[in-house]
């Protein structure tokens, strides 16, 4: 498999990271070199192989549904970049 | 012993309990030593001299009341990974810009706890995705070691974490905390001739580490020598609630273990890690730590470990896809920095744009191309798949060894000019190092020799999961019979 420059632009929309057109040629030329490389990985037979999502051996804990945290909301705008009284602002979303 | 950087950990642990030297004049050494190298080495992003001496004052008064906890008075470096209340944490990112903690990290609060203190905040490859410190925004670390033919090249300390090694090289700290999600302990410390390990995934707590790879990440410390290690690895371990994979179970005396020798044990030599065009030094290396351990009572043990030469490419599926993830938060709304935009979308685009650097970019975008509609089981489920292979391997080998010996890296440190044009020949640096993150293992790097031009080498001890001890025990014997005394050019 390997990715064109209109593929690029696709990622890097869902990605949400602004890419100039003049970029897009060598992260694509990037991009297949490293596709190319991973490519190796369908020589292994997998049939039947459960796939690994987690790094530990255990399942997850449970813990009880109650509430552990909150009434910080100084604490969480501190390290805001623009806030509005005891909401983060953003640029309008809707008309 | 004239210099008080010239203590380990645990021998500097003893002279403050005998007060025979003070916390203050020990951090102060310290301190000195970073104001006077940290210009070149750029081991540390930010230096906390005012909260670094008050907290050697609170130390010294402890000690004078003969309590104190186990790193009482203790001079460490945190990787700026670690969330510090209060001090700013950067990921040596732009994007967190100002980003100034109101929590502490479990392992950075657990080091606290016991009486360490904080002398700054240590360099990191950004999002610590790199392996030779290179991609950091606020500039490359040196490697404190120089080749002997070359004095004047500078080489890089690895990474990601290159900061920690390299502040314990030049002997800006006496123990660090690193993380290691490919090889980011055990790569830096073997290149810096300095002692690292990953311990198995879940001993210690995530929460407050900035996340990289989730199912990867795990923290450990860099020091001096092994015992260092182990001492600092008791106080940063142990069960979390705030972390849902940390693992309940007691931590064990790691630094009795070190001393336990390796009388009747079985090490595997995994004849896959012999790769092709290997340098004969490191080859050579590894002949010698299995002769050494022969020596010492070991048997070995041929083993194999059939889908090594498949971990690389799976961790640049499994690692990017994490990763693409993670960083979705990074967005200009809560925390960090913030480009303008005419509206959200461009808002965040632009901001992650500017705010992340050119690996992490990449790396985002591979991550977000395995895991889009139509790649999914193509890349990410077939990595998950040979990702449980590749633990399979080491469940089958632990039937015959109980630990395993490898080199740590397929090189000694390189240029900070050299490997940078090619992705694949820097991922390349992680081949021996990245079974044990996909496997969740510990896996430790030990200084063991120097190649031709005078440069560290050194060998890795992997372990079953949560038998940490058995990786201190086989690497103190490969540390005592190394004899590893150099020390680097550059050093306070």
């Amino acid at each position: 498999m390997s990715v064109d420059t209109a593929a690029i632009r696709r990622i890097a929309k869902l990605a949400r990271i602004h890419v100039e057109e003049e970029a897009l040629p060598g992260l694509a030329a990037e991009f297949n070199g490293i596709l190319q490389w991973i490519e190796q990985l369908q020589q292994v037979d997998t049939s039947g192989v459960e796939p690994m999502a987690g790094g530990g051996a255990t399942a997850l804990r449970w813990r009880a549904d109650e509430v552990t945290d909150g009434a910080q909301a100084e604490r969480v705008l501190a390290n805001a970049p623009e806030r509005e009284g005891e909401y983060f602002s953003v640029p309008k979303v809707v008309e | 012993m004239t210099r008080l950087t010239d203590f380990t950990l645990a021998q500097a642990r003893d002279a403050l309990k005998a007060r025979s030297i003070s916390a203050r004049e020990l951090t102060q050494a310290y301190l000195d030593g970073i104001a006077a190298l940290n210009p070149r080495i750029n081991a540390y992003i930010t230096v906390t001299p005012e909260l670094a001496l008050a907290q050697a004052d609170a130390s010294d008064a402890k000690l004078a009341a003969g309590q104190g906890g186990s790193l009482e008075g203790i001079p460490l470096g945190i990787k700026d990974l670690f969330c510090t209340e209060g001090v700013r944490t950067t990921a040596a990112s732009r994007i967190l810009g100002e980003f100034t903690p109101p929590y502490e990290s479990t392992v950075s609060g657990n080091l606290k706890r016991d009486g360490g203190i904080f002398l700054g905040k240590l360099n990191l490859d950004e999002f610590a995705m790199g392996s030779s410190n290179a991609t950091s925004a606020f500039g490359p670390v040196e490697n404190p070691w120089s080749r002997a033919n070359d004095p004047a090249k500078r080489l890089v300390p690895g990474g990601s974490s290159g900061g920690s090694a390299a502040a314990i090289a030049a002997r800006l700290a006496l123990g660090t905390t690193a993380t290691d999600t490919g090889g980011s302990i055990r790569q830096p410390a073997a290149f810096c001739g300095v002692a690292g390990i990953k311990p198995t995934y879940g001993r210690c707590s995530r929460f407050g580490v900035v996340a990289f790879a989730s199912s990867l990440d795990q923290a450990g410390p860099i020091a001096r020598d092994v015992t260092d290690c182990a001492l600092m690895l008791n106080s940063m371990a142990g069960f979390d609630p705030k972390d849902s994979t940390s693992v309940d179970i007691a931590v064990p005396d790691f630094a009795a273990a070190v001393a336990r020798g390796v009388k009747g044990l079985r090490i595997g030599i995994p004849r896959e890690f012999r790769m092709d065009g290997m340098p004969a030094e490191i080859e050579a290396l590894w002949q010698q730590g299995i002769a050494w351990l022969k020596a010492e009572g070991a048997s070995i043990v041929d083993i194999s470990l059939p889908h090594t030469k498949y971990a690389l490419p799976t961790y640049y599926i499994v690692a990017p896809a994490e990763a693409s993830s993670n960083l979705a938060r990074y967005d200009g709304v809560r925390f960090g920095a913030r480009e303008k935009g005419a509206d959200l979308v461009e808002l965040y685009e632009k901001t992650r744009a500017a705010g992340f650097g050119a690996e992490v970019r990449r790396r985002i975008m591979i991550g977000t191309y395995v895991l889009s509609a139509g790649y999914y089981d193509a890349y990410y489920l077939k990595a998950q798949q040979v990702r449980a292979l590749i633990k399979r391997d080491f469940d089958l080998a632990w039937e015959k060894c109980d630990a395993i010996l490898t080199p740590a890296t397929p090189s000694a440190a390189f240029g900070l000019d050299e490997k940078h044009d090619d992705p694949v020949a820097m991922y390349l640096n992680d081949v021996f190092t990245v079974t044990a993150n996909l496997a969740g293992i510990p896996g430790m790097a030990v200084p063991a020799g120097l190649d031709a031009n005078g440069l560290p080498l050194a060998l890795q001890v992997l372990g079953k999961p949560f038998d940490e001890e058995t990786v201190f025990a086989v690497s103190g014997a490969v540390e005592r019979a190394a004899g590893f005394k150099a020390t680097p050019q550059v050093m306070a």
